[in-house]
């Protein structure tokens, strides 16, 4: 009896878990909303501090969000290959993406480190408060990511794993997705907004 | 784990992911906290009862005051409407559970560790006592105390309970309806559960960014919310409010389902005007996140922005007056029965318009400007969240008990409850009014003598123990009920909802068969037709025996939603008391991650049950 197809009229799991995924992001389309709009509150009330302007370094910056959305990519090539079933592709993709995600978080923390040299803390001044809780924010979620990328590429070497079970690679990649487009929109109206 | 261990007592509960009871832990905790609060309301009460109170000293007045609205709003009126949400959602729409139900039964544990949490820090130094809006700087400034880092960190994990459970409603509601129940079918309460689920869904992580940027300027020296540093007061009330009258409709939402469910029932008449009272509550959600800044009027917003705010206000009042007629239609003409939760429901309505007539005072800017911060606000807000909401809970309470429990409470003690309250209630607040129209502030804890409020506030006193009174009497009626109360059979009030095709106490799973629906109202259908005349007649046929249907899959129980929240708590105290807390959050953090993953490598559904 206990692997009948269980007749909840179709009631697809996958379906369902797609569904929380994008209702929960759209909450964390909030979460993102009230951060960037204390930033835009703030922007300019850099007190004594250094200003955006002061700071920002575009070219360094534009490197690291092409690496984040060039991780998007091979989000998709994860994915299609899951569909596919050539589960070796998909594994080697996820851990293309995440190795993506961890260098963008490394550029991440060597421009917070160069912006603290130059005297902007999170103390600073409300311009600093809100920038760097805003951008430490979405690093937080990109970790994240990154983590259910890697606890996804290992789950699929032990028995259990199936592909509609557990955090199926859509959700990942729809989760990373959003990362990425939020980060889109921080990129240009924080950074290229700014200077 | 064997099956008999799973099925012991206290492990039972604390392991349950049975929508069912993960309501009535809701219920039970909410009514606990009722308590609390209530008795923090009748200290405030006997410190205002005459002028020059001694009871309390200023510092306890502002605990108290500040404790009675957080717990009344988070731990006593969401939790109640999350009670009967969790235990009626999946049967009225024709489902066996929620989309999620250890996320379910996470979201319930999350939010007793925030409970507890809130409440603790009464022991342990005082309780936060900045009110329960928090206001910049009474929320920033760093005092020697940590009271409002206990504020901070309880409603942001309460609100993370909310969160993930309004992600588990609305899933449930779109995935998981039998067939037949098309969205316009769906029966009211079910209807503005989802209303309110979008609410919470997109209003908490406004309220969540707030909460952090506090949390940050108290124990980063972050500067949000700081004038010193540059940072602007004003923003927190903003966002606040962004998420606090969205709120306002979250606690009110759920009665007005509840009192759409209980008049059609006891005026044996289809609720009049269905869609439109769906859709005035889609608007009201809609509309709710419109009107914020009426709350601030008194800020300096400008005269467009409180221009634009009065007009959104008076706008809102609209929806809400089409419910009012659409009730009174449903009453007009019905054969009426005045049962408990029927006297619940009218009394709802009665209070509910004089709040929300004393609301629309309020969209007068100038109107506002005397009235804000006086007791004439407590009043308005007591008659909707008191006369509104609590009644609308209680008449859902005596509606479905004998559902929940399979026992009629007692009527002639439910009416003695009711009329107790609803003399209370106005004794208590409408003297209120004249308090406040007469200069009384609120959150003052003394007035002096001779300045004309000594009368009312005495009254005021009297209203609440009456309303204390009514409350124990409920509660003898609940225990009387639990020991000689009668058998209340599969459908005592001739309901007109899938609830009422099953029997008292439900099954486990709910449907033996999933039922197919054909009409809004769909029991009542199956139960009564319509002759010429257009009066109800009795339907002769036996409905055919339902046909056979494979396995039954229940969720299993699960330990790992108490444990991972159990490290919540944990890490929250630690968080309070940082940098050596650090300890207690790495370990809160441990045992979290340890709850979410045994969470997740656990199999999903226990074998048959049919």
């Amino acid at each position: 009896m206990s692997v009948a197809l269980h007749e909840e009229h179709a009631h697809d799991p996958a379906h369902i878990r797609k569904v929380a995924m994008w209702v929960f992001l759209g909450s964390e389309c909030l979460l993102f909303g009230t951060l960037i709009s204390t930033f835009l509150l703030y922007r300019t009330r850099t007190g004594s501090g250094p200003t955006a302007a002061d700071v920002f370094d575009i070219p360094f910056t534009s490197v690291s969000s092409f690496i984040l959305l060039m991780s998007s990519l091979t989000m998709v090539l994860a994915h299609h290959s899951s569909v596919r079933k050539d589960y070796r592709q998909m594994r080697l993709w996820l851990v293309a993406t995440a190795l993506l995600g961890v260098t963008f978080l490394a550029g991440q923390v060597f421009e917070f480190t160069e912006f603290v040299h130059e005297g902007l803390t999170v103390t600073t001044s409300p311009f600093g408060s809100s920038f760097f809780v805003l951008t430490s924010f979405h690093g937080a979620h990109v970790a994240v990511g990154v983590l259910m990328l890697l606890v996804t590429a290992l789950m699929s070497f032990t028995g259990k794993w199936r592909p509609d079970a557990g955090m199926d690679v859509e959700l990942v990649g729809l989760y990373w997705h959003f990362v990425d487009i939020v980060w889109i929109v921080i990129f240009t109206v924080v950074y290229l907004l700014q200077v | 784990m064997t099956e008999t261990a799973h099925h012991r007592g206290m492990w039972r509960w604390l392991t349950t992911t049975d929508h069912k009871k993960i309501g009535i832990l809701y219920g039970i905790t909410a009514m606990g906290f009722f308590v609390v609060g209530g008795i923090e309301a009748l200290f405030i009460r006997l410190q205002l009862a005459t002028p020059n109170g001694e009871i309390l000293s200023a510092d306890a007045y502002n605990q108290l005051f500040t404790m009675h609205a957080t717990t009344m709003v988070f731990l006593v009126v969401m939790p109640a409407a999350a009670a009967l949400t969790n235990y009626f959602l999946p049967i009225l729409i024709g489902a066996r559970d929620v989309a999620f139900p250890r996320l379910n039964a996470f979201s319930y544990w999350v939010f007793v560790a925030g409970g507890l949490f809130l409440t603790v820090s009464f022991f342990v130094g005082g309780a936060p006592d900045g009110g329960w809006f928090g206001y910049a700087p009474l929320s920033t400034q760093v005092t020697e105390v940590v009271r409002m880092d206990y504020w901070a960190l309880g409603l942001q994990v309460l609100g993370l309970a909310s969160v993930l459970s309004s992600v588990n409603f609305i899933t449930t509601v779109f995935t998981m309806r039998a067939p037949g129940m098309s969205l316009m079918r769906m029966p009211v309460f079910a209807w503005m559960a989802t209303v309110v689920s979008f609410l919470l869904l997109f209003s908490l992580p406004i309220i969540t960014i707030g909460l952090l940027q506090v949390f940050l300027d108290r124990n980063l020296g972050t500067g949000f919310y700081s004038a010193a540093s540059g940072g602007d007061p004003v923003l927190w009330q903003h966002l606040f409010w962004l998420f606090g009258h969205p709120e306002v409709y979250v606690l009110i939402l759920p009665a007005m389902g509840i009192v759409s469910e209980v008049l059609p029932t006891f005026s044996r008449k289809p609720l009049f005007g269905r869609s439109f009272v769906i859709f005035s509550g889609i608007a009201i959600g809609f509309m709710g996140f419109g009107v914020w800044a009426h709350h601030m009027f008194t800020a300096g917003l400008g005269p467009v922005a409180e221009a634009a705010f009065s007009l959104t206000t008076m706008f809102i009042a609209v929806p809400t007056g089409v419910k009012i007629f659409n009730w009174l239609g449903t009453i007009w003409g019905g054969s009426i029965r005045l049962k408990t939760p029927m006297l619940f429901s009218l009394g709802f309505i009665f209070l509910f318009v004089i709040g929300g007539l004393s609301g629309v005072t309020h969209s007068i800017v100038p109107s506002d400007a005397q009235q804000h911060d006086t007791y004439y606000v407590v009043a308005h807000f007591h008659y909707v969240l008191f006369g509104g909401a609590v009644f609308g809970i209680f008449s859902g309470l005596y509606y479905w008990w004998p559902k929940v429990t399979g026992k009629l409470l007692n009527e002639r003690i439910g009416r003695l409850h009711f009329w107790l309250m609803f003399i209370g209630m106005n004794l208590t607040f409408a003297p209120m009014h004249i308090l406040g129209l007469n200069g009384m502030p609120r959150r003052t804890y003394r007035y002096a003598e001779g300045l004309g409020l000594d009368l009312w506030n005495l009254v005021a006193t009297i209203g609440s123990f009456t309303i204390a009174a009514s409350l124990l009497v409920f509660f003898w009626n609940w225990y009387r009920t639990a020991k000689h109360g009668q058998p209340a059979g599969d459908d005592p009030w001739d309901g007109r909802t899938l609830e009422w095709s099953i029997s008292s106490p439900p099954p486990e799973h709910n449907f033996d068969v999933i039922p197919v629906v054909h009409s809004e109202d769909d029991f009542w259908h199956r139960k009564y037709t319509e002759n010429e005349a257009g009066h109800a007649v009795t339907v002769t046929a036996v409905p055919s025996a339902p046909a056979a249907e494979g396995p039954i899959h229940l969720p299993s129980p699960s330990y790992y939603p108490a444990l991972a929240s159990s490290g919540i708590f944990v890490l929250l105290l630690g968080l309070v008391y940082l940098p050596w807390g650090l300890i207690a959050v790495g370990a809160g953090a441990v045992v979290t991650m340890w709850g979410l993953f045994g969470w997740s490598m656990e199999p999903l559904t226990r074998e048959d049950h049919g």
